[in-house]
């Protein structure tokens, strides 16, 4: 295999394992709540701006940018669901689905107003440069994003399987009435949920802020990806999307590399299609 | 008279002044439409072309004697309709062909303006146009290259910037006088974005390089709102083509200038077309590590106290940015169709029409590179040109190429970061 072939497969992974993690955050609430959060591309961009002001301002790089953004998206979570979330639960679909969607465009036209149109980058060398293996390059920013994507889709699968809050989350998700008469609040464990999809969603923005232009408008062209890899690795499975990531990513490079950048849409999308055919609950989400 | 009363006349008045207002004022004002991406991926482009047509709006309706003979600036309004002002209606294309056309349709229908301009992205000028022919309302177009724009018998669409093909002869001349110069430029790549503008592009690009005995090595179509270039990067790394022409808008420039570093790529020469690589988002995030990229532009600062470096200074002013080539195409198309409507002493479309086929504006009555304004029989400005300009520093831009105009020698091979 020529070294070129390795670098677009490798390249893949590292891509595939950054989509896997802006899209932990959008499983996780559909696993919760069933809902599906349209503001999930954005939040990934105000993570993206988290990071920015932090260098802008003082300088530093995501050792710093990357906790602050999931504290202030954790923040902002929890806003969201008492604020949005609560009220538009008891509606139809169609008021949840259009809430969030509200909610995106407030977001993008607010980071618009403040801070302009303008593309913006930081720094090449934020996070030291670019490792060089055997004649693969492996830009240290991307692998930083791909190590943090399985610790924080391991840290979630353990989260929801091994711990009590955990138990509580499921249990809220399973039957709502049922958790409250055991003495779990539903409307406290939906709003953890809330943070800590939001808190994935910052972190993924911050560590993406590394290597890709930030952009007011960025949320749109990321919010495509993430709601077709947790679809292919099924909703609300969070292992599912970090499989499903993978694939895409890899699968994306091969076939840009091998027959051409336009065409990888139409692989991707097509295996996608192929997948939901015969699984409709995607790779590995339960029926 | 009590309280109520007095307050109830002042009302009243008010009522009256803002209602007479409207009226009082419809004829003294030249309402035009602009359509840009204001929102979207394009959107940077578009708030630059936005505060382009703001000043030039401020050089028209203000007196500007600092401007000297520069058409339009000295009084205040248009001469030609007793000092009227114009008004600029913007709408957002929001990135996409369907919704600029039904933006040009509101403001023709809803906005009654009297002439368009617009809409950056080639594929978007298409629709929008296509309404404005329909309703028989001029649209004066400063920044969209696709070929076809003016191939399509249209009446009312008038198009003063150069295009694909004049930048075709450039580029290739231009390689030719540095293969003279011991270049090594036999294997030419182009990489475009697949929307109308790099697809239309890239392909007159292929057919004039085509036609000089030289066909195009390798051509790779991308879609502009990618996540990821990598592969585009290494096809290229593995062809090592001499000369990679590319043909990108902002968002994915700025992906490949970064990927390039993080692959450590360094094609010996870049050419870019504009647009993205001219976008002052563009050399501010990712400059520094594309030094030495090549581009073409039309626009240049020129000296201190000239019209260009004053208008320049009023621009920077409203955008908090140099004015790049795009923009100033942009607003010399607005002052080219402003100019139109003050001659026909009309808002009537008809006449505008005629004075826009009338034009005929000189290179000292321009504030940007063109050898002049000259319509032909399909609206295309026969005497449009450009330079060939290069990132030196990082920077700025500098004109390089042919000699005549250049303010510095072109460096090879491209330096990158």
């Amino acid at each position: 295999m020529s070294t070129i072939l390795v670098q677009v497969i490798v390249g893949g992974l590292l891509l595939g394992a950054v989509y896997a993690l802006f899209s932990s955050g959008l499983t996780l609430i559909w696993g919760m709540m069933n809902i599906i959060n349209f503001a999930h591309g954005d939040f990934v961009m105000l993570g993206m701006y988290v990071a920015f002001v932090v260098y802008t301002l003082l300088g530093a790089g995501p050792l710093v940018g990357v906790p602050l953004a999931a504290l202030v998206l954790a923040t902002l979570g929890v806003i969201v669901y008492f604020g949005l979330i609560r009220s538009v639960m008891k509606g139809p679909m169609l008021a949840q689905i259009l809430g969030t969607f509200g909610l995106a465009l407030l977001l993008r036209y607010a980071v618009f107003w403040g801070f302009g149109a303008n593309f913006m980058t930081l720094p090449e060398n934020i996070v030291g440069g670019t490792f060089d293996v055997f004649g693969i390059r492996i830009q240290a920013s991307r692998l930083l994003a791909g190590v943090v994507a399985l610790l924080v889709t391991w840290g979630l699968h353990l989260l929801l399987t091994r711990t009590s809050l955990g138990s509580k989350m499921l249990a809220v998700s399973e039957d709502s009435m049922a958790a409250q008469l055991m003495g779990i609040r539903p409307d406290t464990m939906q709003a953890i949920a809330w943070a800590i999809a939001a808190a994935a969603t910052g972190i993924a923005g911050a560590l993406i802020a590394t290597f890709f232009y930030i952009a007011p408008t960025v949320g749109e062209t990321l919010a495509i990806v993430a709601f077709v890899t947790v679809s292919l690795g099924g909703f609300g499975s969070i292992p599912g999307a970090l499989v499903a990531g993978l694939l895409i990513g890899v699968i994306e490079s091969l076939s840009a590399y091998l027959i051409g950048a336009v065409y990888k849409d139409i692989v991707v999308y097509s295996l996608f299609l192929l997948v939901l055919w015969f699984r409709p609950q995607g790779l590995m989400g339960k029926m | 008279m009590n309280f109520s009363r007095v307050a109830g006349l002042l009302c009243a008045a008010s009522l009256a002044a803002v209602l007479a207002g409207p009226v009082y004022a419809q004829s003294k004002v030249v309402k035009i439409g602009a359509v840009f991406p204001l929102s979207g991926n394009a959107a940077s482009a578009g708030i630059h072309a936005k505060a382009a047509i703001e000043t030039a709006m401020d050089i028209i309706n203000n007196a500007h004697p600092e401007l000297g003979n520069f058409p339009l600036a000295k009084d205040a309004g248009l001469s030609g309709l007793g000092g009227a002002k114009v008004d600029v209606v913007f709408a957002d294309n929001q990135g996409s062909p369907a919704t600029g056309q039904n933006q040009a349709l509101r403001l023709i229908t809803e906005e009654k303006v009297v002439a368009l301009t617009g809409a950056y992205q080639s594929g978007i000028t298409l629709t929008a146009s296509a309404i404005a022919e329909k309703y028989g309302i001029p649209f004066v177009n400063g920044e969209s290259v696709a070929a076809n724009l003016t191939e399509r018998g249209f009446k009312w669409f008038f198009r003063t910037t150069p295009i694909a093909s004049d930048f075709a002869k450039l580029y290739h001349d231009f390689l030719k006088d540095m293969k003279a110069a011991g270049a090594k430029t036999d294997s030419v790549a182009i990489i475009h974005e697949n929307t109308e503008y790099g697809t239309s592009v890239a392909s007159v690009i292929a057919a004039a390089f085509k036609e000089q005995g030289q066909p195009i090595a390798l051509d790779i179509a991308y879609s502009a709102n990618t996540t990821d270039v990598q592969s585009q990067v290494l096809q290229l790394k593995e062809k090592k083509p001499d000369v990679v022409i590319m043909v990108s808008y902002a968002s994915d420039a700025i992906l490949f200038a970064k990927t390039m570093k993080a692959l450590d790529y360094k094609p010996p020469m870049i050419i870019a077309d504009d647009s993205g690589f001219s976008d002052p988002s563009f050399i501010k995030a990712v400059g520094k590590i594309s030094q030495g990229v090549f581009n073409r532009s039309s626009w240049s600062l020129g000296a201190p106290g000239s019209v260009t470096y004053i208008i320049n200074e009023l621009y920077k002013k409203k955008s908090g940015d140099d004015m790049d080539d795009t923009a100033a195409r942009q607003m010399q198309a607005f002052f080219v169709l402003v100019d139109a409507i003050n001659r026909a002493g009309s808002t009537e479309p008809a006449k505008i029409q005629a004075a826009l086929k009338a034009t005929d504006l000189k290179a000292d009555q321009l504030m940007i590179g063109y050898k002049g304004v000259k319509f032909d029989a399909k609206g295309q400005n026969t005497l449009a040109s450009g330079v060939v300009i290069q990132l030196q520093d990082g920077e700025h831009y500098v004109a390089v190429w042919p000699k005549a105009n250049a303010a510095a020698a072109p460096v090879i091979p491209y330096k990158g970061w």
